[in-house]
């Protein structure tokens, strides 16, 4: 029975539950649904509820571990001698998933399977007709496998028909068991529905755990095959495709940080004054459109910003000041992703910096005007120690988000990694190392591809610290005046 | 020498501070009508009322500080020593250094207890050296009777002292910028009776020095601490005279049901 | 501090200097952040408007029987031996006798150059329009194609005599020949609809891409990313909000949604090729993978939202039903949620919107892929909108940063259309308790 089908069934019977339920607690209560505890349908929501969810839960659980059960039994049927050179097991495996596929297909078409099993060549030709392509002839281990696993598929399958029909049946039957008039068929759907929130909500921290694991699993991989000492402390960092490589992170660490703190020396002073204009000058009309106008900046896609940054700004900064100054001729460069991504950062220091000013108590301000100083001598010697933190805060989560920023340095900073001061060298950054070795070519078990996980979890290490710093101190500045 | 025996005259009896037909408008709303008062150099004049009856915004004029509402205006006239100070020659920053302000609640500046009382003269340069600065520091707070309590932690946060504190602080703060005139509204409100009663008499002491304008919500306190007195009442001003002749004799019927607590 | 008040002592003037200037500098900046802005759009829309304007041929093509149906029969499958190599000759042959016939002088272009002028893309049209109809063999049809990529950035002002002229791909012969067409109503610059319909095409014919498939993807990756976040997104705020007690785990799941909000979208591309494509084995390049991917990422930025708009609803109206003997989740879900919809929904297009223009996650599952079918379905390989613009900025003919910053603008659109919305269910249900 395919799954499909299988979903379809239980759907069924859990409306039949539904329906039946509801007219059984009508029946109990003899008609006068006063007699009832809850409203009728209730009852009719439990009994489904009991006949569906624990049959899916069943299910899925099912499918996730099917993979891993029966790919193991016919993992095992394939010796080392049937791996050739250059290969893994793994890609061995993919093969043998994609023969399986293809016999699936072909006896659907009822092609004669066993003639086309003893003749690799003919059996590959059928395959590729049947639109599964394979580049070359199967080996008789490999066809046995897919075998194997077709007829493990097919058994699991079989057992998940037999075990979710039980389920099901077995919740529909005690669900109607337990309606009788004093049953407290709305609490009992209640649980259900708050069980339901809470995973949900789980959801979240699900993400994390996800993120975090799959990135260690995946950096301790690489640090088996290429040593972590060398990862964090060397300078030279150029993949080969042929192994030796050196993976240093320190030109990437570099890079990004001096693409940040350009960005930050654009987006700081710009932002903060504009906030202080706004919240301590402009009318209330100015500020009415020029805020949410500022904050559209916050709104544009990075890519919009990257391809500004390869179109206009990188060509203008390389023709009117890198060549005449004599200090470089590539228009990708950390000058030009950093004075991009500081106009992109601009509404995040302006935006929190503002929020932050305004809740600075008006009190403040009158003492200070009220001993006449003038409103600038304010902002700077009164409003600002005042709203520090706060600031602070901002800034450091502005920090974040130029340090995670991806598209605006790989269309905007360049990708040889190198340790300069010149800031119109292009340079490249941890998240564009992420990219070109994750989007590469080599293969996925390799040093090379697998330092991406390595570089994701220091850049996700690095944010997470600055976030939460950021929003601790917003936090316990909130507090202070609140 | 007509000028010469004006002016021994007036030593002890010199207008500070005189109001004619000033209007006080936010956008629409017409909220101080008519107002006619003279403030006296070297004297406590108080300004009490029902809530809402404009006696705040009035104080408010007198140094500007309703400048930073936009839709506040001024109209009639508010002279300082004979200078209108609407006038459009007139500084608005030089003006509150000569008229300054204490406010209802306890506002100290988050920084040192020294930084908040040196930061007037530090703004309008009034000092030369760090030793002038000092001495003025300590005399300001001595003036506002807070030297002996605080003069061993100079330096610590002026928001970690008791309300009664932060308040004298402020007054402190205030007449380190040595203005002529001191506006106190409602200095006391947010504070507890023996606060209230060492900033009442801290007042009394600041009269030899300065003329001081008091906005008050209690009639005992304005009968305490003040010398002159004027009854507000939905914008107008109702009765200006000697204190004492306020409160035992009022002239005008809603005076005398104002003190006596029939309306309020 | 003693003097009139009408005179200005030296410090005031100073200080009052100083206020200007900084004032002076809060305009300053302001003035520069909307300038970036302005200069951002400019620069975008001037580079990507003629994206939506392209240079189209319109010449008689004879369907040559004897080279298009040698065996005479008819016969479809001899029919689609034929190749694009023969009906490209076909079309050069044909526009070459159509301007022979119009009687104008080719000024010194060579047959190659007059066949050039019309896009590689063009004979793989006309084949598909044949094969779709073989009783067109024999006949003559009016057939309108686009010209070159070099001939279309010639009229855009890309191409200039002078670059032509250093150019191997094109010549300056070839410009005042269809300088010429242009004249006698061979060759016109039209609205493109190609742009928003066709799919990618290969390097070498940016005349011919279109977003039709990016388009496409991104709404099935949005439509994804809306079917399962909504629901989610809304359960997770109405347990923390309403239910949750206060304790260590809510804390934690609070800190934890407040971060996620914050870590870097490319992580989650990370996170998506580790868990759904190598560990659970979903196809690369598919709309589903993306979808699920940005899910991920637009949860926390949707719940946050959502809670504040659940939060906002007046604590009376929950006594009010709670009162009236309602159970804590009927009163949730009859009274609380419908109130706070409109809030719910703001915060979700804004989500959505996010999620609509985000390229690094995607980039890492693999959507850079060319696709030239168009996806069955959600596990088919498929582009998205601004994968497309980044997959195009790395092309080598110029032609494509025409097509990525027009790419943009369709981005923009849909964004500015996303916000609007927002904006107007912000307005109307906008309540004040």
């Amino acid at each position: 029975m395919s799954t499909g089908l299988l979903t379809l069934l239980v759907a069924a019977l859990a409306i039949l539950g539904m329906v039946m339920g509801r007219s059984r607690a009508v029946a109990t209560a003899g008609g006068d649904i006063r007699k009832l505890h809850s409203l009728p349908f209730f009852y009719g929501r439990f009994t489904a509820l009991l006949t569906a969810v624990p049959a899916f839960l069943l299910i899925i659980v099912w499918l996730l571990a099917q993979p891993l059960i029966v790919e193991n039994k016919a993992a095992a049927l394939l010796s080392p001698a049937d791996i050739p050179d250059g290969s893994s097991k793994a890609l061995v495996m993919t093969d043998v998933r994609r023969i399986a596929e293809g016999l699936d297909r072909l006896t659907e078409s009822r092609t004669d399977i066993p003639a086309l099993k003893a003749d690799p060549a003919a059996l590959k030709a059928a395959m590729n007709a049947a639109g599964v392509a394979l580049q070359t002839d199967p080996a008789p281990s490999v066809i046995e496998a897919a075998e194997a696993l077709r007829e493990a598929q097919g058994r699991s399958r079989l057992y998940l028909s037999i075990a979710a029909g039980i389920v099901a049946l077995g919740g529909f039957a005690w669900g109607v068991s337990r309606i009788k008039p004093e049953f407290r068929a709305r609490n009992a759907t209640e649980i259900f529905t708050m069980w339901l929130l809470i995973g949900c909500s789980l959801i979240a921290v699900l993400t994390t755990v996800g993120i975090v694991a799959s990135m260690l699993f995946e950096t301790g991989h690489f640090f088996r095959l290429y040593p972590a000492k060398d990862f964090f402390f060397s300078t030279t960092w150029s993949p080969k495709f042929g192994g030796g490589s050196s993976l240093g992170i320190i030109p990437l660490v570099w890079g990004t940080l001096y693409v940040s703190f350009i960005a930050l020396l654009v987006a700081v002073p710009v932002g903060l004054m504009s906030a202080i204009y706004l919240a301590e000058y402009a009318s209330k009309r100015t500020r009415a459109w020029v805020k949410p106008a500022i904050e559209i900046l916050a709104g544009i896609p990075t890519i919009v910003y990257g391809l500004f940054a390869l179109i206009t700004v990188g060509p203008l900064l390389r023709d009117w000041i890198a060549q005449p100054a004599g200090l470089g001729d590539s228009s990708s460069s950390v000058m030009t992703a950093g004075l991009v991504m500081g106009i992109m950062v601009i509404p995040f220091v302006s935006s929190l910096s503002d929020d932050i000013i305004n809740a600075v108590p008006q009190s403040l301000r009158d003492g200070s005007l009220g001993l006449g100083a003038t409103p600038s001598e304010t902002v700077r010697q009164v409003v600002m120690p005042a709203a520090l933190p706060g600031i602070v805060g901002a800034v450091l989560l502005a920090a974040s988000r130029a340090i995670g920023e991806t598209m605006i340095v790989v269309m905007g900073a360049g990708a040889a990694a190198k340790l300069s001061l010149n800031p119109f060298e292009a340079m490249t950054t941890v998240t564009v190392k992420i990219v070109s070795q994750l989007t590469g070519d080599t293969e996925f078990a390799s040093p090379e591809t697998l330092v991406a996980f390595a570089l994701g979890l220091t850049l996700f290490t690095l944010t997470l610290a600055l976030n939460i710093l950021a929003l601790y101190i917003v936090r316990k500045y909130r507090e202070q005046y609140e | 020498m007509k000028d010469l025996v004006m002016e021994t005259r007036v030593d002890t009896q010199t207008i500070k501070i005189k109001a004619e037909k000033a209007q006080v408008f936010y956008g629409t709303n017409h909220a101080i009508k008519d107002v006619d008062v003279e403030i006296m150099d070297k004297t406590v004049t108080a300004f009490i009322g029902p809530s809402g009856c404009g006696k705040s915004t009035f104080l408010r004029c007198l140094n500007r500080m309703n400048d930073t509402i936009p839709s506040c205006r001024v109209e009639g006239s508010i002279t300082l020593d004979g200078d209108d100070i609407y006038d459009a020659r007139v500084d608005p920053v030089q003006l509150r250094a000569k008229v300054g302000m204490v406010f209802q609640k306890p506002n100290p500046f988050p920084k040192s207890i020294y930084d908040n009382v040196a930061y007037g003269p530090k703004i309008h340069g009034l000092t030369r050296t760090k030793a002038e600065l000092d001495e003025v520091v300590e005399s300001c707070l001595r003036k506002a009777a807070l030297w002996n309590e605080v003069k061993d932690r100079l330096h610590s946060p002026g928001t970690g002292l008791s309300g009664g504190q932060q308040q004298r602080l402020c007054i402190a703060r205030a007449i380190a910028t040595s203005p002529e005139v001191l506006l106190m509204d409602e200095p006391c409100s947010a504070l507890d009776p023996i606060a209230t009663a060492q900033v009442e008499e801290l007042i009394d002491e600041l009269r030899s020095q300065f003329s001081v304008v008091i906005v008050t919500h209690s009639m005992q306190q304005a009968a305490r601490v003040s010398q002159r007195t004027a009854f507000f009442h939905l914008g107008n001003l109702v009765e200006f005279g000697e204190t004492g002749q306020i409160f035992t004799n009022p002239k005008d019927p809603r005076t005398e049901s104002y003190i006596t607590g029939r309306i309020g | 501090m003693s003097g009139s008040l009408f005179t200005l002592d030296a410090r005031t003037k100073a200080r009052n200097a100083a206020e200007r200037r900084f004032r002076a500098y809060g305009l300053g900046a302001i003035v520069i952040a909307l300038l970036a802005l302005v200069w951002l759009l400019i620069s975008i829309f001037s580079a990507g408007l003629p994206a939506f304007r392209q240079t189209f041929l319109t010449f008689p093509v004879t369907l040559d029987a004897s080279q298009l149906d040698k065996s005479g029969t008819g016969d479809v499958a001899q029919l689609s031996k034929i190749t694009t190599i023969t009906y490209a000759k076909i079309l050069g042959q044909s526009l070459e006798a159509a301007i022979a016939a119009k009687g104008i002088d080719l000024g010194g272009a060579k047959p190659k150059q007059v066949a050039d002028l019309i896009s590689q893309e063009s004979a793989a049209t006309l084949r598909s329009k044949v094969m779709a109809d073989p009783a067109l063999i024999g006949t003559t049809i009016d057939f309108t194609t686009l010209a070159s990529g070099r001939i279309d950035g010639y009229y855009k002002g890309r191409v200039t005599m002078d670059s032509a002229a250093l150019d191997k791909n094109t010549s300056p012969e070839q410009l005042r020949l269809a300088d010429k067409l242009k004249e006698a109503g061979m060759l016109a610059v039209r609205f493109n609809t190609g742009f928003l319909t066709m799919p990618d095409a290969s390097d070498k014919r940016p005349e011919a891409a279109g977003l039709g498939i990016a388009i496409l993807g991104s709404f099935m990756i949005m439509a994804v990313v809306l079917v399962l976040s909504l629901p989610i997104g809304v359960a997770a705020s109405i347990y923390l909000e309403e239910f949750a007690p206060k304790n260590w785990i809510t804390d934690l799941i609070e800190v934890n949604i407040a971060n996620l909000a914050a870590v870097p979208s490319i992580v989650y591309g990370i996170l998506g090729l580790a868990i759904f494509i190598n560990f659970a084995g979903l196809p690369q390049s598919a709309p589903i993978v993306g979808g699920l991917v940005l899910t991920l990422m637009t949860l926390p930025r949707i719940i946050i939202p959502t809670r504040a708009a659940l939060k906002a609803v007046p604590p009376s109206i929950r006594d009010a039903a709670l009162g009236v003997g309602a159970s804590r989740l009927q009163t949730v879900f009859h009274h609380v949620l419908p109130l706070a919809m409109p809030g719910i929904l703001t915060g979700m297009i804004i989500g959505l919107a996010q999620a609509l223009g985000e390229t690094a996650p995607l980039l890492l599952i693999g959507m850079v892929a060319f696709v030239r079918d168009v996806p069955g379905g959600l596990f088919d390989p498929a582009s998205a909108l601004p994968v497309q613009v980044y997959n195009w900025t790395q092309r080598g003919d110029p032609g494509f940063v025409e097509r990525a910053s027009g790419a943009i603008i369709v981005l923009l659109v849909f964004l500015i259309i996303m916000n609007t919305a927002a904006i107007i269910l912000r307005r109307k249900f906008e309540r004040r308790w």
